[in-house]
């Protein structure tokens, strides 16, 4: 029986969203904004953190959020109470936001006024780890009443994030969570990862979140500068 | 569940590199799978199948490569296939190890083509349409 032929390929399945992410990067790195992208599980408290950090920032800073959900507009409404500029995205059944989405609906804005945008991902701790959207870092969200072992149950996507958030931390003694477990089970599937813990109703930690988010868009800021000036000297 | 939609990625790029090469019909497709890529292999097979219907994919089969997470130990100045993608420790002497160099895979390597069917599925197609 003759071989079958074989025709080489090696093309990554992802390459259009990664370009497309790519672009979305150099986009926002030449306008200056900070860009988040913020994962967790349903119910986690990603909304509630997120109006709080819109609500704090938006005094000093020009922020903006695009959330996704595969449904309603309730969480933009809720958002938009923070006085931030808000945009939601439906996914109409999609289980994670992509690159294309993200640059379907930037539209409205001019990124160059913006400080921070923050792109609140459809809560899922599956299929948005695949998907890059061009963002700034990934944070993760692991509320104290999820289970200390979740990060050991969904590896993918707290391997991919940057930072982890412990949200919920007011009703930590009335679910005994074990913070040394779950330091452990973070840290053992991404090594030297930081680990935040904040409770968005009392606002506790919040501040030590704020101090992140200028450090990590200030370490933005200084890579491009390099960045630029490198070009110039070249 | 994307996995759907991955499978019709895979289709389209197959499909397109198979109509470069001027190929009617795929016998099989080869993937690359890391362990850290999202992505369920038994929901991708399952799903490849609906997204290759009534495409130059129909009825060709999904072979799919699983790649274990390897990730570089400072102590050991090596790189290190990791037993399980629960544990980012070298096996050998237990440093972390947060670099990832392999496991997030989702690569296409190739097509087979089966060529004894190839002028007999061409002349289908011509008949066809």
């Amino acid at each position: 029986m003759q071989q079958p032929r074989i025709l080489e390929i090696r093309h990554n399945i992802l390459k259009k969203n990664d370009q497309l992410a790519r672009n979305l990067r150099a986009q926002f790195q030449a306008a200056n904004v900070c860009v988040v992208d913020l994962v967790s599980s349903p119910g986690s408290g990603k909304t509630a953190f997120l109006e709080e950090t819109l609500r704090r920032l938006n005094q000093d800073f020009r922020v903006a959020a695009l959330v996704g959900d595969l449904a309603t507009e309730n969480d933009a409404m809720r958002l938009a109470r923070s006085g931030a500029p808000v945009k939601q995205i439906q996914t109409a059944g999609i289980c994670h936001l992509e690159a294309e989405m993200i640059a379907n609906n930037l539209s409205d804005w001019n990124l160059a006024e913006l400080d921070y945008l923050f792109i609140e991902n459809v809560g899922n701790l599956v299929c948005p780890s695949s998907y890059d959207l061009g963002e700034n870092f990934r944070a993760v969200l692991l509320s104290v009443t999820e289970g200390e072992d979740k990060p050991l149950k969904y590896p993918t996507i707290f391997n991919s994030a940057d930072v982890a958030i412990i949200t919920k931390m007011d009703l930590a003694e009335a679910v005994e969570f074990d913070k040394d477990a779950a330091y452990a089970s973070i840290q053992s599937v991404r090594p030297g990862i930081p680990i935040l813990e904040v409770s968005s109703k009392s606002g506790a930690g919040i501040d030590a979140w704020l101090a992140f988010l200028k450090s990590e868009k200030d370490k933005a800021e200084r890579a491009a500068a390099a960045q630029s000036s490198q070009s110039t000297n070249a | 569940m994307h996995e759907l939609s991955i499978a019709y990625s895979i289709v389209e790029s197959a499909e397109e590199a198979a109509r470069n090469a001027g190929v009617t019909k795929v016998k099989a497709v080869n993937l690359r799978l890391g362990k850290l890529s999202g992505v369920v292999k038994d929901a991708l097979l399952f799903s490849f199948d609906i997204a290759a219907q009534e495409t130059l994919l129909e009825g060709a089969k999904l072979n799919i490569e699983e790649l274990n997470v390897i990730a570089y130990c400072p102590t050991c100045n090596e790189n290190v296939e990791l037993p399980s993608v629960q544990i980012f420790r070298c096996p050998v002497c237990n440093t972390p190890t947060p670099t990832l160099i392999q496991g997030k895979e989702l690569e296409l390597t190739s097509l087979e083509i089966d060529d004894e069917n190839e002028q007999e599925v061409t002349n289908a197609t011509a008949t066809h349409s």
